[in-house]
């Protein structure tokens, strides 16, 4: 076991603050890395040392593995934590850290390589008897094939265009008649968009939720999972607002996704902190979707609830410590909400909104967390996600944690740029999402076509 | 500019791209014809890509931008003479 002396963050924005923080709680040195664009960005001011890595332009910089792994061996570093998105999950870079006698806060790169090849994955779970969606295990060759899938699997199917997404070629059948009507149509709507015809077909979930598991296991095989986040409420596949219980989780489905993520990250040699991604339907039933091998945008409300530190836990758990918090000391404490707060324009069709942020007001008081990177007069460019921000409230429970944010997103302004704030706020006043009656399609009411 | 031209213009600050993707043909050339809602170029702002599309059916005058170059909001990207 080894002590950290100074770490590098291979990241930026929020998250790279985000880990600064828990370093300087560990009295961990720290070395941030920046692009021309970020040179006077908050993580550059809050690290210890920092170091220029390239241009803008994220392959230039930030996911530029020589210059990151040069910046770590020049600092003397120990350890690199990647934060989420840019070299989190690539296995290639893990690797390079390790064959440089750095310390990769995550798990290993075979462990990643595994996570991301998702039809291995398919295989070794079906192995394992864990729920995944049942569907066609290729494309889809002939009508006939596509009946005995259908007969096999039940009604509702889905056809899906192998080649993209962004509901194109996607079409629903409740029975053989409209299977067949369907495959004509998809097929054709698929070939369109993608120049390819290639369908596969899967059992279609109604009304489905997107629940994940936190987990975190140690290099002894020790294993504990943080409760469940819901993460139902996305527009156009991207997670917008995030909370902990969900209010669709009972303590026996709690325990039994608890154990299947536990079963999962067993199977793989999962080390480090890691999220199981599950859909559960309206009867509670559940598949298994993937693994998300990092530190997750969202894991705020999990920290919330949980009393715990998951960044300075990955820490601990990278310097090859045991796990010597059991899954009887976890409990779910209250309830905790977030916010995604983006530089995007709720009126017009959240268009990217890049600029100088001025006349910044944050929202502060009983039970608020603001994990963000912005000032007052710093310039979000375009070259990065649109994430500039986490509003996140703790309440004892749900309806308080409601009125708590709706008050902490009143009280924030912000000029210079457009941000997801009054959208948010429009949710929060929402029946259905106040009842805690929400499923993935829960936006798709206030998505105006684009 | 003439009356029987239009310029495509950035909506937003961030890259410009001439292709669809990386390694694509350019989405057009000067002078080729185009017809409404052909998507002209794209723009990047936030890894957000959206397709600049032709208003109005016509003939590619000028590319005024650089591939990968930035914009801003606003920039006048293509110049399209109308017919």
């Amino acid at each position: 076991m080894m002590t950290f002396k100074k770490l590098l963050i291979a990241n930026r924005g929020e998250i790279a603050v985000r880990i600064i923080r828990a370093c300087k709680e560990m009295e961990i040195k720290t070395v941030a890395v920046f692009s021309d664009a970020d040179k006077d960005a908050l993580h550059v001011k809050y690290a210890d040392e920092a170091v220029n890595i390239g241009p803008a332009l994220s392959r230039k910089s930030y996911l530029n593995m020589d210059n990151i792994i040069q910046a770590a061996t020049q600092t003397k570093a120990d350890a690199v934590h990647p934060g989420y998105g840019f070299l989190s999950e690539n296995a290639a870079f893990a690797k390079a850290c390790v064959d440089n006698n750095l310390i990769f806060i995550g798990p290993s790169a075979e462990c990643i390589a595994t996570s991301g090849n998702k039809s291995a994955a398919r295989k070794t779970l079906m192995a394992l008897g864990i729920s995944i969606i049942p569907g066609s295990d290729d494309i889809i060759s002939s009508p006939q094939e596509a009946f005995e899938v259908a007969a096999d699997v039940g009604y509702p199917v889905i056809l899906k265009a192998s080649g993209g997404g962004g509901g194109r070629g996607m079409r629903i059948a409740y029975d053989k008649d409209e299977l067949a009507d369907a495959l004509a149509v998809a097929s054709g709507e698929a070939r369109a968009a993608f120049g390819n015809p290639d369908l596969y077909l899967e059992k279609y979930i109604q009304k489905p939720r997107h629940i994940e598991i936190q987990i975190i296991g140690d290099h002894f095989g020790n294993y504990i999972h943080l409760g469940e986040r819901e993460c139902s409420i996305q527009m156009r596949y991207q997670k917008l607002i995030e909370e902990s219980p969900s209010p669709f989780v009972d303590e026996v489905l709690r325990h039994t996704l608890g154990e299947t993520a536990i079963q999962v990250a067993r199977s793989i040699g999962y080390t480090n902190a890691g999220t199981m991604e599950f859909l559960v339907d309206k009867n509670k039933n559940f598949y298994f979707m993937e693994v998300n091998a990092r530190v997750q945008v969202e894991h705020p409300v999990t920290e919330l609830v949980t009393g715990l530190d998951i960044i300075q836990q990955q820490i601990l758990l990278a310097q090859g410590e045991k796990l010597t918090l059991g899954q009887d000391e976890i409990r779910l404490n209250g309830w905790s909400m977030e916010c995604r707060i983006n530089a995007a324009d709720p009126a017009d069709n959240f268009m990217p909104s890049p600029g100088e942020i001025k006349n910044l007001i944050l929202p502060g008081g009983p039970g608020v967390r603001m994990d963000t990177h912005i000032f007052n007069h710093y310039e979000i460019s375009p070259f990065y996600d649109s994430l500039i921000g986490k509003l996140v409230v703790w309440a004892k429970d749900r309806d308080m944690a409601i009125k708590r944010m709706q008050r902490a997103l009143s009280e924030f302004q912000i000029e210079g740029i457009k941000v997801t704030v009054p959208f948010h706020q429009t949710v929060f006043q929402d029946e259905d999402f106040i009842r805690g009656d929400i499923d993935t399609h829960f936006l798709e009411k206030f998505d105006a076509p684009g | 500019m003439g009356l029987n031209q239009y310029i495509v213009k950035s909506p937003v600050m961030g890259t410009f791209y001439r292709a669809s993707a990386p390694g694509e043909r350019p989405l057009v050339e000067v002078g080729q014809q185009i017809n409404v809602s052909d998507v002209v170029c794209m723009i990047e702002s936030m890894k957000i890509f959206t397709e600049l599309r032709a208003d109005q059916a016509g003939i590619v005058q000028k590319i005024l931008v650089e591939d990968e170059e930035p914009v801003m909001k606003n920039q006048e990207l293509i110049e399209i003479e109308i017919g």
